[in-house]
């Protein structure tokens, strides 16, 4: 029993720090694509010791300054809420991460521990309502920041996300009808085989107008451009406008989470997560004929990598389209989830209907 | 103070205030808006927040020390600025200007044209969330900055062009730094129509927005990009062509309907023109200056010539631009030599500056032409003089008492009637849609507020 909660402990520690140093990472890596995109140099000051290391101590930085700024609260502010609201954003976010696998289970001291803090049953409906209740952060920052920008962008906040959790779901209910099951690591596991004898058995080939919806509306969850309505920093400022110091970075570390969540979420759905097309517990079994063995702590170092290596992939082209696109307009975001993704999302669930029931 | 905005608002609307600090009013324009939640039922701009008398102030100047303060009207174009003074002034003065001086020029408007039409599609895109075109835009304007700056010595505040002519000759290694700046500018057109002409989201963002009629465009009083945005092609250097724009070919780009994506488009092709006549301007310019000769009348002969009109009776002020509709006063400084194209002889030459430092007769010079109280004296009178700016006609009316400085002095500037606009062209529409019509409107806050 002490073993179990130890095990979990340890898996909670590793997992928030892993999504925490990723996010940091992904603070950097934005700097920097986004100079390599626009012909800068980006970020490279920030030095320990005279080392450099090409600005990678630029997030540590980052930080430092956050955490010394002033916790400045405007009069006119609802004291408690506007503490509440970037520690509701965070924390939704933050916690949706337990249900992601890392890698196939091992062995370790005769125990089979996965690599997942909790293999939920109904893993897929828990990240769903965590991304809804994540919407609360953003709506009591907007209200109890007492100013009207805010409020706009809290508002528009709102409606965007909940507009768009009804395309992010319908799009997930054809994934659901190919994997029967809502645990994630059990979508993980049906797509190891193969399709047609060579094709890994991934939900993108299986559902890739499901993935294009899921993506699209995903992207419009996390709230960044061309979908950055709440925030809009030369229309309405955002509904952060009122918030300094670590509170404004706790809202800027939650965008980055969501970054990584919806990467996560992306590869583990429809990229096959910690799978390696053709790799068993065995080795690799490649299609064209011939083996190639691998020792098992070898597969699962694989496995963790590539799941890395595909949400690291889902992340910096996130950034990319970040850097390329200019902002839609608040009704042509919702024109654009409701009269694009939501029927794109229905036709995708009756197609894979009809392809399920004529098999 | 309560505004009308304020007095005639309905209870359940809000009332928001966008400006003066705020992002995207560029610290300086403050846009009162009354939101039914996104969409605006009414708005009342206000400008002014940038005002520095710039007009008063010109009345305490002599007609040669109140050239610096034109570089600070537009300042994304201040050497435009310079020319339309420098012209007006000119016209009054009866002022002939050397060949290559006048090639000088029209090679620095179009410079600043370019600059000022990056400056203002840059910014738009950026507001509208294309942060990598504002860099690429940046870039480009840095290229041509140098040429700029290596001539002038200076990036904005340039006064580089003066009464008669320029301050100094081209830099020896413009023609290299020329090419470069055409050369990077035509990539970075490339690139940025990549971007935006076909993304969809900037043309939802564009299209259809900001839509202004011919008619209401002209009422207004527009010029420049704006108005040819809505098909009317009217251009300064084509209807009433000055220095040597009649000479070169070059086209005027119209739009087709009046709005966002349309003033846009104008500003992009206008710059390809815009780099067409630079080519054609430096291939016209000759390698070498011309030898500047001893003044052919010395400074007291020019300063006694220019005060023979000079007349006791008080000025009246015309009410209306009367002065755009007369000819040239007759030639005082250059006599009956007007300084045709090609020559090298001047009537009079201020003496080099080197002299005014080192030489008794050239700091007495330089105090003739230029202390309080002494010089050079327009004719009693009003001149109007326009040239085509970055966001339209900049215009000059200059009154003269006879004195050395301004009786009064009026700029015509192309944001005052682009932004009185600005009210009709929002009301009605989102929130968002403020960002992009103002954006695209070019509105420099030096040249609007005096």
């Amino acid at each position: 029993m002490l073993a179990e909660v130890l095990i979990v402990l340890v898996k909670v520690v590793l997992t928030l720090t892993w999504t925490l140093l990723l996010a940091l990472f992904l603070t950097w890596v934005e700097r920097k694509e986004s100079a390599v995109l626009q012909d800068r140099i980006g970020a490279n000051r920030a030095s320990v010791f005279g080392l450099r290391a090409f600005g990678l101590f630029q997030p540590f930085a980052d930080a430092i300054k956050m955490l010394f700024k002033e916790d400045f609260t405007p009069s006119f502010s609802q004291r408690l809420l506007h503490w509440l609201a970037p520690a509701m954003s965070f924390f939704f976010v933050a916690v949706t991460m337990v249900a992601v696998p890392f890698g196939d289970a091992v062995r370790l001291f005769g125990r089979r521990i996965p690599l997942q803090v909790v293999d939920l049953n109904a893993a897929l409906l828990f990240v769903l309502a965590m991304l809804s209740l994540g919407t609360y952060g953003i709506l009591i920052g907007g209200w109890a920041s007492g100013n009207r920008f805010a409020l706009i962008g809290s508002l528009r906040g709102a409606a965007q996300l909940i507009s768009y959790e009804v395309a992010l779901g319908l799009s997930l209910v054809g994934l659901i009808m190919v994997f029967p099951s809502l645990r994630l690591s059990k979508i993980v596991e049906f797509q190891g085989g193969t399709l047609f004898g060579f094709l890994p058995k991934w939900g993108i080939f299986l559902q890739p107008l499901g993935f294009a919806v899921f993506f699209l509306a995903g992207l419009a969850e996390t709230k960044r451009a061309p979908f950055d309505m709440p925030e809009g920093e030369s229309e309405i400022i955002g509904f952060y406008t009122e918030y300094g110091g670590l509170k404004f970075g706790l809202f800027m570390f939650t965008d980055f989470l969501e970054v990584i969540l919806l990467s996560a979420l992306a590869t583990t759905l429809f990229f096959g997560g910690w799978q390696i097309p053709w790799l068993g517990a065995g080795g690799f079994v490649f299609p064209w004929g011939g083996t190639l063995k691998v020792a098992p702590w070898a597969v699962t170092v694989f496995q963790v990598l590539s799941f890395n290596l595909k949400v690291f992939f889902f992340c910096w082209l996130q950034i990319l389209f970040r850097w390329t696109y200019p902002r839609f307009r608040y009704d042509q975001v919702m024109d654009f989830g409701w009269k694009v993704l939501v029927p794109l999302g229905v036709v995708n669930i009756l197609a894979t209907g009809l392809i399920l029931a004529a098999r | 103070m309560e505004t009308r905005i304020q007095r005639e608002a309905r209870p359940e609307s809000m009332l928001i205030n966008m400006g003066p600090s705020h992002p995207a009013m560029h610290g300086t324009i403050r846009i009162m808006l009354e939101l039914d939640a996104e969409r605006i039922l009414n708005a009342e701009v206000e400008v002014g927040y940038l005002h520095r008398g710039f007009e008063k102030t010109c009345e305490n100047k002599t007609y040669f020390n109140l050239l610096p303060y034109t570089d600070r009207l537009n300042y994304v174009s201040p050497l435009i600025n310079n020319l339309g003074y420098a012209m007006t002034m000119e016209k009054m003065l009866g002022v002939g200007v050397p060949e290559r001086a006048q090639l000088i020029r029209v090679l620095m408007s179009e410079l600043s044209r370019i600059s000022d039409h990056l400056t203002c599609l840059a910014a738009m895109a950026m507001e509208c969330g294309a942060f990598t075109v504002f860099l690429y835009m940046m870039k480009a304007r840095e290229f041509l900055w140098d040429v700029i700056e290596f001539t002038t010595g200076a990036r904005m505040t340039t006064s580089y062009i003066r009464i008669g002519g320029v301050r100094a000759d081209l830099h020896p290694d413009w023609r290299g730094s020329l090419a470069t700046a055409v050369r990077e500018t035509r990539r970075v057109l490339k690139d940025v129509s990549g971007l935006l002409d076909k993304n969809s989201i900037f043309q939802g963002r564009t299209r259809g927005v900001g839509v202004i009629s011919k008619e209401d465009a002209l009422s207004y009083g527009w010029t420049g990009p704006c108005l040819r945005s809505t098909g009317i092609p009217y251009d300064v250097r084509k209807a009433s062509p000055y220095l040597i724009y009649d000479k070169l070919d070059f086209e005027v780009p119209v739009g087709e309907f009046g709005d966002n994506f349309d003033r846009y488009r104008v500003r992009m092709r206008e710059m390809e023109q815009s780099l067409r006549l630079l080519e054609q301007v430096a291939a016209l310019i000759p390698g070498a200056a011309p030898i500047t000769g001893e003044p052919a009348i010395e400074p007291a002969e020019a300063i006694r010539v220019s005060r023979r009109q000079k007349t006791a009776a008080r000025i009246r002020l015309s009410p209306n631009l009367e002065g755009s509709e007369k000819a040239r006063y007759a030639d005082l400084m250059t006599s009956d030599r007007p300084a045709a194209l090609g020559s090298t002889a001047c009537g009079v030459v201020v003496p080099p500056k080197e002299d005014t430092y080192t030489t008794m007769e050239g700091l007495i010079s330089h105090f003739l032409f230029f202390m309080n109280g002494h010089g050079i004296r327009p004719p009693k009178g009003d001149v109007y003089f326009s040239v085509e700016g970055g966001n339209g006609e900049v215009g000059f009316y200059v009154v003269s008492d006879g004195t050395d400085r301004p009786y009064r002095l009026h700029l015509r500037a192309p944001c005052f009637h682009v932004v009185s606009a600005l009210e009709q062209l929002i009301k009605g529409r989102l929130l968002a849609d403020v960002i992009p019509t103002f954006g695209s409107m070019n509105i420099i806050a030096g040249e609007l507020d005096r």
